[in-house]
Formats: structure tokens, sequence, C-alpha cells
């Protein structure tokens, strides 16, 4: 898929969503722009939407009403939003949520196994990305015996697994403490250059929100630019 | 695929304890029909060999549920002999006998020219006495370890006392296990002078097999002849016995399937955001769906072999526990173990359908929610 750098990377129009059959509005009427490359904060308290936004941008989730296009493509069906998760968008957690049982090689092995890489591809890939985050000698080592912050950087490297164009990160440092959190924001902006991908970051700390390209106020389902 | 395996089996290691029930039970239903059906397949070909000695027909009475209940007249066995076509008609009544401790013993009351005489492998006695001496039997070498049998004593059957006339060995569970008596002292000891259960006829040429047939349903309205292997097919007892192995054995994978059903869901249901997780990553419904049915398949994979392992160890201890008199020879024939193999994974995978589809139908944003 080709486009022209100019052109958003992201786009939402008019995205509404609500739960609980419509008794319950979260997101009303966000339109915004994300151009590629930039490092963008959703920032705002807990409960304004930010993590259903997220959902609805990644294709996680559907919008009650208006549009997501991601490079130029709308996501609207089942279909598009597979394609989306498998090779253009990663997704980050607060928790890590990774496979405990597995080892950290096993659980980047899950993209790549979804996207139906090649061997060959996916171990290069794994060491490319263990080495840039500096867990090369721990790869086969299983999740229950990393530190947290070792958990978030494994996390890191599984968004990033199939090159994807999109980071979505919903409060990645928010399980960490402050030191581990700083390390791994500034992976994160480190990696949004060295891997050419667009971050868009979930967080409702000022000093990671205000380190970011752009930043997205959330209030009360409502997005300001 | 290497890797979906690995998820597969790390799954089902989380819950070793679930696993291995459900192995258990698709294991137990293998070896449940294994058993059973082998044990009953074994049982008919033993009692069709004995009919099939010699033979390409089978003559008995029409509309008989079970040969025990067949009369045929020695006249008629005598016009079956007279027929064109016909080399030889052996007459045999087979009757129920019991002894103190051994409350079933097959009677085989035959002529001394029948096959099952001459053909078998005399350990006392010889073949060209039997008939000659009154009140005396023969038994199965079987029968005469259990009966304490041989040659010169005697035993006791039902209300009757009888010299042992010599012993023989057979290839035949249910003859080494039986009793031979002439003819003529079958009948008198059965009350039922003057006639037989079955002929069993060989043609001189089996081709016309169909001349035969019409012949005996031109000449006695109350007889039926069928070719062995018609015999066979058509035979209600035999019909029933399979029947009725084959559903118990079917009964017991039901309960196989339960459990995998139970396993399966149990295991999709503690695990909703990892499958959430694996949607994320861009797993398919298709790929959430498969790794149930994989771990599923798995389960029956080792439940096929771990209950082949029990069930054949099961028939070789009863092919040779005295305790069943030998009547057990179980017969273990591919397409049987075929057809299980197939049983037990359908029902192992249509226990996981529901879960399977479950699976594949959480949706990542729900689940992941209520973190």
């Amino acid at each position: 898929m080709t486009m022209n750098t100019t052109e958003p990377v992201l786009e939402a129009r008019g995205v509404w969503k609500s739960f609980d059959a419509g008794r319950i509005p979260v997101i009303r009427g966000v339109d915004l722009k994300i151009a590629r490359g930039e490092l963008v904060a959703l920032w705002g308290t807990s409960g304004s939407g930010k993590s259903t936004l997220l959902h609805l941008l990644s294709g996680l989730d559907v919008p009650d009403r208006g549009n997501v296009t991601v490079l130029g493509q709308s996501i609207s069906s089942e279909r598009a939003r597979l394609q989306l998760r498998r090779t253009q968008t990663g997704f980050v957690f607060q928790l890590h949520n990774l496979i405990a049982d597995l080892t950290l090689e096993e659980n980047l092995r899950i993209p790549a196994m979804a996207a139906h890489k090649t061997e060959g591809e996916t171990r290069a890939r794994i060491a490319e990305l263990t080495d840039a985050v500096g867990l090369a000698h721990r790869v086969h080592h299983r999740i229950q015996d990393l530190s947290g912050g070792e958990r978030q950087r494994t996390a890191i490297c599984r968004a990033l697994m199939n090159r994807p164009a999109i980071i979505f990160a919903d409060e990645p440092t928010g399980a960490l403490d402050e030191q581990t959190g700083g390390a791994i924001f500034e992976l994160f902006k480190g990696l949004t250059i060295r891997e050419n991908v667009t971050v868009v970051l979930a967080t409702h700390e000022r000093r990671f929100a205000e380190a970011c390209n752009r930043i997205l106020r959330m209030t009360n389902g409502t997005c300001e630019l | 695929m290497k890797g979906h395996l690995r998820l597969i089996l790390t799954n089902l290691r989380r819950h070793k304890m679930r696993a291995a029930f459900s192995v258990a039970g698709i294991g137990f239903g293998v070896a449940a029909m294994l058993t059973i059906v082998s044990i009953v397949l074994g049982a008919i070909g033993m009692f069709q060999s004995i009919l099939a000695k010699e033979s390409h027909y089978v003559v008995f009475e029409k509309n008989v549920s079970d040969l025990f209940f067949s009369s045929v007249k020695m006249e008629q066995v005598a016009a079956l002999r007279l027929l064109p076509g016909v080399e030889r008609v052996d007459a045999m009544l087979v009757g129920i006998v019991s002894s103190p401790n051994h409350p079933i013993i097959t009677c085989f009351g035959v002529e001394a020219s029948d096959p099952l005489i001459r053909k078998a492998h005399w350990l006392s006695g010889t073949p060209s006495r039997f008939g000659m001496e009154p009140g005396t039997v023969y038994v199965g070498q079987r029968a005469a370890q259990f009966l304490k049998a041989e040659e010169g004593r005697s035993i006791r059957i039902g209300k009757g006392e009888f010299r042992v006339g010599g012993v023989l060995r057979t290839d035949n569970g249910f003859e080494d296990g039986g009793v031979f008596m002439p003819l003529p002292l079958a009948q008198e000891y059965f009350h039922r002078e003057g006639l037989v259960s079955v002929g069993t006829v060989k043609l001189k040429d089996p081709s016309k097999g169909g001349i035969f047939q019409r012949d005996v349903e031109h000449q006695f309205e109350d007889l039926v002849a069928l070719e062995n292997k018609e015999f066979n097919q058509s035979y209600s007892q035999f019909r029933i016995l399979s029947f009725t192995s084959w559903a118990v054995g079917i009964c017991s994978f039901l309960l196989g399937g339960m459990g995998v059903a139970n396993t399966m869901l149990m295991s999709v249901f503690t695990r909703i955001r990892e499958i959430a997780i694996l949607r994320v990553c861009g797993f398919s419904k298709t790929q959430v769906a498969g790794l149930v049915m994989g771990e599923a398949a798995v389960v029956a994979g080792v439940g096929v072999a771990s209950g082949f392992a029990v069930g054949l160890l099961v028939l070789k201890t009863m092919n040779t526990a005295p305790q069943f008199q030998g009547y057990v020879q179980a017969v273990v024939r591919p397409d049987i173990l075929a057809a299980i193999v197939v049983i037990a994974f359908a029902t192992a995978l249509g226990g996981a359908l529901y879960p399977a589809w479950y699976a594949s139908k959480i949706q990542p944003a729900d689940a992941l929610r209520f973190e």
C-alpha cells in the first residue's frame, strides 16, 4: 500500500461510541488526523475515553457512528480490521498482556504466526528487536521470570513484530515505577524514529504527554486538538 | 504450525488434571469400544467358522431368531444330500448345557464324519471311536481343563453323567470350550429326537449355489438356505450383537466427548483475555477456533493411544484368562481400529465445536475493557 507522505496515516471522522445500548456515551463525535512518524499523546483523566478511542482507532472496536481510516483505507469491515491488526498496527497495553507460560521468543512469534510469516523472517525480526531493546540474552526466558520493565519491552517488541505503520499504546507506563516508566517512554521515542512508526500514546501522565510531538486532550469523550 | 502446536500444548499443560480427565474419557471410550467390539466380532467369527468349516451354504428353519431354536428333520437332511450338485451335508444339533461351576458350555451334536471331528487335533482318544461307545462324549481341550476331564473318566453335564471318550483341540474357542456328542446322544439328551439345528452344505460347484437355493426353497417350505457370507450378514443374532457392541462403545464415547466439551469450554472461559490478545495480535476467528480444535485433537490423539494400549492389554488378558473358558478370541481388525480412531476424533472435535465457536466470537475490545 503506498500513500502520499502528506496524507494522514490515521484519520477519524465524526466517531461516536456508547455502551449499554446507548445509555453511556463514551466518545462524542471525535475528528482527528495523525501524520506518519508522529508521536501523539491522547492525554486525559481516567474515564475520559482514551482507551475506548484507542480501541476504535486501532480496529479493536467498532464505532456506533463515524468512520476511521488507516492509510487511506476504511476499517469498517471485520476483514479490514483483521488485516489492519495483522499488518499495519501494533498494540501495547498498560499490563503487558503477554502469555506468561511462554518464553519471550514464543510471545514474539504470535503476531508472526497470525500473519503467516516465514520462520526465517520471524527469527531475524526477533533477533533484531530483542537486540534493539536489550533483551537478546532473555529470549528463552519465560515471561514470569522477567521484570516489569522487561515484560513491557517485550510487549513493545511484540507490537513491532510485523513492522506496523502505527503503534497504539494504552498507558504503557501506568504499571511501572517512575524510572522504568521513563525508560519505556524513551524506548518508544527511539523506536518511533528507528522504525519510522506512528505512535498514539494514551496517558494520564503530563510529563509523557508533553514529551510527545502533539497532545490530543481527551475530556468527557471529546478530543481537543 | 510448530508455533500453533506450542500454544496448544502450553494450554493443555496449564491444566494437567483437567486435560488428563479428558484424555481418560476418550481413552475409556476407545478401550471400551475396542474391547467390546473385538470380543463380539471374535465370538461371531468363531460361530461362523463352526458352521463354515467345509461348507458353502447353511440350511436351517425359516423365520427362527436363533439357530438354537431351529429344527431341521433328519429326513430333510437326507433329502438335502440327494439334491443335485450337493457334495456333502453335515448335520449339527447345537445346545447349551451346564455343569457344576460352569453355567454355560456349548454342546455340539455331530456325526463322526463331521469336519469338526475329523479336523480336530486329538490329544487323547481316536476319531474312529466317535459315536461307537454309548453314553460317551468328547471334550475340547479348554473344557477338559475346567471340567477336569480326561479319557475314561466320568463327568457330570447338566442332569446327565457321561464317560469321556477323548480330548480334542481346535483353533476355535467355542469348540475348544465345548462338548462334542454323537448326534443320536445329543438328540436324546436335548429331547429333540430326529431333529438337528442346522445342515451345512458343501456343493460340488459353488457357482451353482443359486440353483441349490431355488431347489431348497421349492422342496422345503419350512427351510431356508443361505450362502455363508449371506448368513453372516443376515443372521439376526450376529446383527444384534454387532449393533449392541457398537452402541455401547459409542455411548462410552459420548461420555468422553462430553468430558472434552467441558474441558474445552473451561479452557476457553479461563483465558478469554488471552484469546482477546491473540485477536489483537492478528489471529483470525478461524485461527482461534483452530487452536481450540487443535487442543481437542491432541486430547483425542493421546486418548486413542492410551485407549488402544489399555484395550489391547485387556483383550490379551481375557484371551488367556482361564475364567473365560477360551470363549474370548478377540478379533482386532484394522478397519475396526480405523473406525474407532475416526469416532474418537469425531467425538472429541464434536465436543470442541461449541467452545471453539465461543472462542472465535470473543471480541478483543469487550474482553479487554475490564482490564
